[in-house]
């Protein structure tokens, strides 16, 4: 049965309060279980060696001391792995990225991997393992891999009009118009270029997992992960394994930021386990995390934006050349799409170049490939405000996209939020507040595609009429209120009636990541569509009891009642009531859904920055930040300024100190929380938001994604905030103090 | 490797292990004694989701070894919860929202916890560089403060 997801503009009575998490007592009292955190009797400790080198030959692995080690149970080398893949590319560079093949790709890349009683044990046999490696020319810049006589990574990456071996992998055009027409047309034409260094999603958990295969081949999986169905079916492929004979379970996940969307130890540690015979439960450490999983893409970008005297952007290019890492992907293609979707314009072109280098394969990280455009782009558009005079707010609110605008990337837009969100920043008090000496004030836009895909849930009416949901979306960072907060509207019962879990892959059907901002969009679809589901038996059931046609029974307020001539005086029967009669009116009560939730509703954000930039030190602090943003409805407002708070923050981050700094050896050289410095509470201070509510019309509830958007303008609202402060144009991120203060000596050279 | 036995009071209760002389305090309390609220992000003492007090001092249990907590008293997020009862920044920090994975919050309410005892009304600024060596990266910290703030609050009005 098809289930109508247009939006109607219902009053809420649960929907939209600050009710306390399901899981918040466990995971104040330390009792949250998260993906280190599982024990499995015999269990072994899973460790990997991993490569020194950027790009070597493996001439030859010797394992035969390790493994006469006493306690060692299990080693696993490429040899271990035949390829299972065919003819999916994808898949065997996932298998190649998991465990070296014949050459280690970047520093960090894993070429063995041991089973042992216990860490010393394992340890000591990883010592053992002798290595004999050919040093091979690398390259970790962007710029330089895309020159001619740059060492190459792969040879099956060709060239497309020379068909010559190249580390481009993809190059990706988007745009409408032309653009040589639209700058004729401008008065003022700005042109820069741009670098953004490589940051990390910089999850506090490491990837950590619980593998248990028996000889039978079928087994389990606990691991922490923003989709078990998906990491379900990428082990299962890698290792040769019918999906339903693996069950994964998803842990707690302690912050995933779109790394914990791709395998990294998984498929090893089952491996392990399978050879052993034995449970086998792999750690990264944080060095691990850093050199072996997936970072987001270093980039560099060339801007080009031309505007008439009344403001008007008459043509804007964009060319953007993204790392990804040691394997072929898509990032520059996304950041292609993504470059000017803010904007309504008429001439625009954006090409992405996908560039492999010797670092680790890139990984999603919370709006993937978006920020660094933005960065960009937003910048250019100051430059562009500042040479007509305008206010940088007034430009863009000029040129913001609109209902009916043709975006950059494709498609027409529905009703859309980046005009709200700049009107509401030009009112914002912020804007009027006073700046002090050495301080400065930027404002960015940022935009996210959202995202919805398959989906589905199972709603459990308990025999106390209690109502158990559960939803295949990890909870990443307080969905299951969220979903239980739609359950409790739709069946008209108090929030705390219902009880959220995400289900393991052994108990529902597949479900796609927790990415794309989907979860509480998809699954809540999903939900909405269970409970109407439910609430169909539910008044069966009545129907049967009060013997009156299922057409004179509505549900309301929680309770099943009859309507119609002669059924006024029935008292109503209450969820509870027709809980406990089920065993005589037809059994269990439950609903489901199986849904596809298209049209996840685009997200745009306006933010505002004001930063003080010591002259002497270089240093920048952000003294006060504010997050403008379209939600299309905030099912828990707490939750949805978290987002937008926590993106922000990350933001900030990657615009003032988060860089990988790789040697001249192509070896990382800060793969620690010391030198790899995050935000710490004493960096920031408290960060506004404000939630604009414009209805996705393709969500019942109106709701869009908001998990992403928030990463997207901080590194242009901080660009632009310090180039006020100094007086000189940033172009490179991190704005690090070293690099605030060559800037300013440049100025004055 | 030799062994040492180790004699030591967790959350007010007696515990004895025996360990690897190398073996620091965090894998100890996770492995040994099952405390897997006393969570580790880095091993290298910069995150601070290991924190534990040592004899009331707040420390990185990555940074102890267990052979120096004998005859030692450790207090971890487990033995916040008191008759039953949450305790004030438990509480508070579920009602703020300042918690979204959680992963850190088990060492950030140890953190909190000491800084409370010591100064049961800091400031913002204090508040924020007593946490300063505990990373969260989901939250930008705001909620965090917030709900420290009100803790505090709370516990004063208590103790009047």
């Amino acid at each position: 049965m098809g289930h109508d997801s247009t939006y109607t503009n219902q009053k809420f009575k649960v929907v939209g309060t600050r009710v306390n998490r399901p899981d918040g007592v466990d995971k104040v009292t330390g009792r949250a279980k998260y993906g280190a955190d599982a024990y499995a009797p015999g269990q072994l400790v899973g460790l990997f060696l991993r490569s020194p080198h950027a790009h070597a030959k493996i001439k030859k692995i010797d394992v035969s001391k390790a493994e006469k080690l006493d306690g060692v149970k299990a080693i696993i080398t490429s040899a271990d792995l035949p390829d299972l893949t065919g003819d999916d590319r994808d898949l065997t560079d996932i298998l190649e990225n998991c465990m070296a093949r014949g050459r280690a790709l970047y520093d960090g890349h894993a070429v063995a991997a041991v089973a042992a009683i216990d860490m010393q044990t394992a340890k000591k046999a990883l010592k053992l393992i002798k290595i004999s490696y050919q040093k091979l020319p690398h390259v970790t810049d962007v710029d330089q891999a895309m020159e001619p006589g740059a060492p190459i990574i792969h040879d099956f990456v060709r060239d497309r009009k020379t068909g010559k071996p190249s580390n481009v992998c993809k190059i990706s055009q988007f745009g409408h118009g032309d653009v040589e027409a639209g700058f004729a047309e401008a008065d003022v034409i700005i042109e820069k270029t741009f670098k953004t260094e490589q940051t990390h999603q910089g999850y506090i958990e490491p990837h950590a997992c619980l593998a248990n295969i028996s000889s039978d081949n079928t087994g389990e999986l606990w691991v922490t992960t923003q989709g078990h169905f998906g990491f379900r079916s990428t082990c299962a492929e890698l290792l040769g394994m019918d999906v339903a004979k693996l069950k994964v379970t998803s842990s707690e996940i302690g912050g995933g930021f779109g790394g914990k969307t791709h395998v990294w130890i998984e498929p090893i540690a089952l491996a392990l386990s399978r050879k052993a015979n034995r449970p086998v439960k792999v750690v990264m450490s944080r060095d691990e995390v850093f050199r072996a999983s997936g970072p987001t893409s270093a980039t560099s970008i060339d801007v080009k934006i031309g505007a008439k005297k009344d403001g008007t952007i008459t043509g804007a290019t964009a060319d953007l050349r993204y790392t990804n890492g040691a394997f072929p992907g898509f990032w520059a293609m996304l950041g292609s799409m993504i470059s000017f979707a803010c904007y309504d314009i008429k001439h625009v072109k954006s090409i992405g170049y996908d560039v492999i280098v010797n670092r680790p394969k890139v990984a999603a990280y919370r709006a993937p490939s978006a920020p660094m455009p933005a960065f960009a782009i937003e910048s250019v558009m100051d430059l562009i405000a500042a040479e007509l005079k305008m206010k940088p707010i007034e430009l863009r609110i000029k040129n913001a996209a609109k209902e009916g605008t043709r975006a950059s990337y494709g498609p027409t837009y529905g009703p859309i939020g980046i005009g709200p969100t700049l009107d509401a920043a030009k009112n914002h008090p912020h804007m009027r507040a006073r700046l002090k000496k050495n301080q400065g004030r930027g404002v960015a836009c940022g935009f996210w595609f959202n995202f919805g895909g398959q989906t589905c849930v199972d709603l459990n009416i308990g025999i106390d009429g209690s109502v158990n949901l559960i939803v295949g979306t990890v909870d990443v960072g307080g969905s299951r209120a969220s979903l239980a907060l739609i359950a409790a509207e739709e069946l008209g019962i108090p929030y705390e009636q219902v009880r959220a879990n995400v289900g393991d892959t052994a108990s529902l059907g597949h479900n796609d990541m927790t990415d794309g901002s989907r979860g509480t969009f998809s699954s809540g679809m999903a939900t909405i569509f269970a409970a109407r589901n439910a609430i169909t038996v539910l008044r069966e059931r009545a129907a049967k009891t009060w013997d009156i046609p299922l057409e004179s029974v509505i549900w309301k307020e929680g309770a099943a009642r009859a309507t119609g001539k002669g059924n006024s005086n029935r008292p109503p029967l209450s969820l509870k009531e027709l809980a406990a009669s089920a065993p005589n009116t037809g059994g269990p009560i439950a609903g489901h859904n199986e849904v596809v939730a298209d049209n996840a509703g685009v997200s745009f954000a306006s933010h505002i920055c004001d930063v003080e930039v010591d002259p002497e030190t270089g240093v920048t602090k952000v003294i006060r930040y504010t997050v403008i943003q379209d939600a299309g409805k905030a099912v828990h407002p707490d939750y949805v300024e978290g987002q937008l708070q926590g993106g922000a923050a990350q933001g900030i981050g990657w615009a003032l100190n988060e860089e990988y700094v790789y040697g001249d050896d192509g070896c990382l050289q800060n793969p620690g929380f010391l030198d790899y410095r995050i935000p710490v509470c004493s960096d920031l201070p408290f960060i506004d938001t404000q939630i604009l509510e414009i209805p996705n019309p393709d969500h019942p509830y109106g709701i869009r994604g908001v998990g992403e958007t928030s990463i997207v303008p901080p590194l242009a609202a901080i660009g632009n905030a310090v180039s006020n402060a100094v007086g000189v144009r940033m172009n490179h991120t991190p704005m690090s103090p070293i690099r605030i203060l060559k800037a300013i000596e440049d100025s004055k050279a | 490797m030799s062994g040492v036995h180790v004699s030591t009071t967790i959350n007010g209760d007696p515990v004895e292990f025996a360990c690897p002389q190398d073996e620091t305090l965090i894998n100890s309390l996770r492995d040994r004694v099952g405390l897997t609220g006393v969570k580790e992000g880095c091993g290298t003492g910069d995150c601070g989701a290991c924190s534990v007090t040592l004899d009331g001092r707040l420390v990185c249990s990555c940074l102890v070894l267990s052979a120096e907590v004998n005859g030692k008293e450790i207090a971890t997020v487990e033995g916040m919860v008191e008759d039953g009862k949450l305790h004030p920044l438990q509480q508070q920090f579920i009602e703020h929202a300042a918690l979204q994975c959680g992963i850190c919050t088990p060492g950030i309410l140890v953190a909190a916890k000491v800084l409370l005892e010591r100064n049961p009304n800091p400031s913002e600024e204090e508040i924020r560089y007593a946490l300063a060596g505990n990373l969260c990266r989901c939250t930008g910290y705001d909620k965090i403060v917030r709900a420290v703030q009100a803790a505090g609050k709370e516990m004063r009005k208590k103790s009047r």
